[in-house]
């Protein structure tokens, strides 16, 4: 296993290996049971708009920080094994990969309800912000649903 | 010295990445918004309307923050991780 695989939290401008996130997370317990993952990928069209391209930024260190307590809160919240989120950053091309949680459980539900909050949480309170590329220009996308 | 730093939309705004302000010790952080209003009244009045959030060392904080020497301040606009 790679060092990158080795940690749960990650903020990267590579692209990830979803199958390889979820043999990693895997290894940590035999006791995990259900694991659900989110990915998130760039999407074509927002608001009637078509996009072109995308580009994340984020606040270094806050975001990580941010990242790591949705992780903490995660595992004490809803009682899961381990979760890992990762996010990329910089330029990202449609249908690329953006953001990935994984949330491994003894069982499924304490896992797909752990997930369906990491992301909520992640899009509230994690310095990261999205800059769409379109015909009309590039724009800093301030709400998101 | 206070650093300030400047994201995403709020760089464009400002112009730069970052900035320097030298307050009297003890200073607040509403003191500090208000030398930013100075510099740029369109940035002052968007931490007046509350259409940014400001970190103190990586924390969230009120506007009655204590600041210190060296502290690092960050403007934050509305975040859209995620997808």
């Amino acid at each position: 296993m790679t060092q990158a695989l080795e940690s749960k939290i990650r903020i990267q401008k590579e692209d990830f290996v979803v199958s390889d996130e979820i043999e990693a997370i895997k290894k940590v317990s035999p006791n995990i049971g259900g694991i659900v993952t989110f990915l998130g990928t760039g999407r074509e069209q927002s608001k009637g708009e078509t996009i072109s391209e995308l580009n994340f930024e984020h606040y270094p260190q806050m975001a990580e920080k941010k990242l790591e307590e949705i992780r903490q809160q995660a595992i004490v919240d809803y009682k899961i094994i381990d979760m890992s989120i990762i996010h990329r950053i910089g330029k990202i091309d449609i249908g690329e990969n953006i953001v990935l949680i994984v949330a491994a459980g003894e069982h499924r539900k304490e896992a797909f309800l752990a997930c369906e909050w990491a992301i909520a949480e992640l899009k509230r309170i994690t310095p990261i912000w999205k800059r769409e590329t379109t015909t009309n220009g590039e724009v800093w996308v301030q709400d998101t649903p | 010295m206070i650093i300030v730093k400047y994201f995403a939309s709020l760089k464009n705004i400002a112009g730069k990445e970052e900035d320097r302000f030298d307050l009297a010790n003890g200073s607040t952080l509403n003191e500090l918004c208000q030398a930013i209003s100075k510099t740029n009244p369109q940035l002052g009045k968007m931490v007046q309307e509350k259409k940014v959030m400001i970190s103190v060392n990586l924390d969230v904080v009120s506007l009655d923050h204590i600041l210190n020497d060296g502290d690092e301040v960050a403007l934050l606009p509305p975040f859209s991780g995620g997808i």
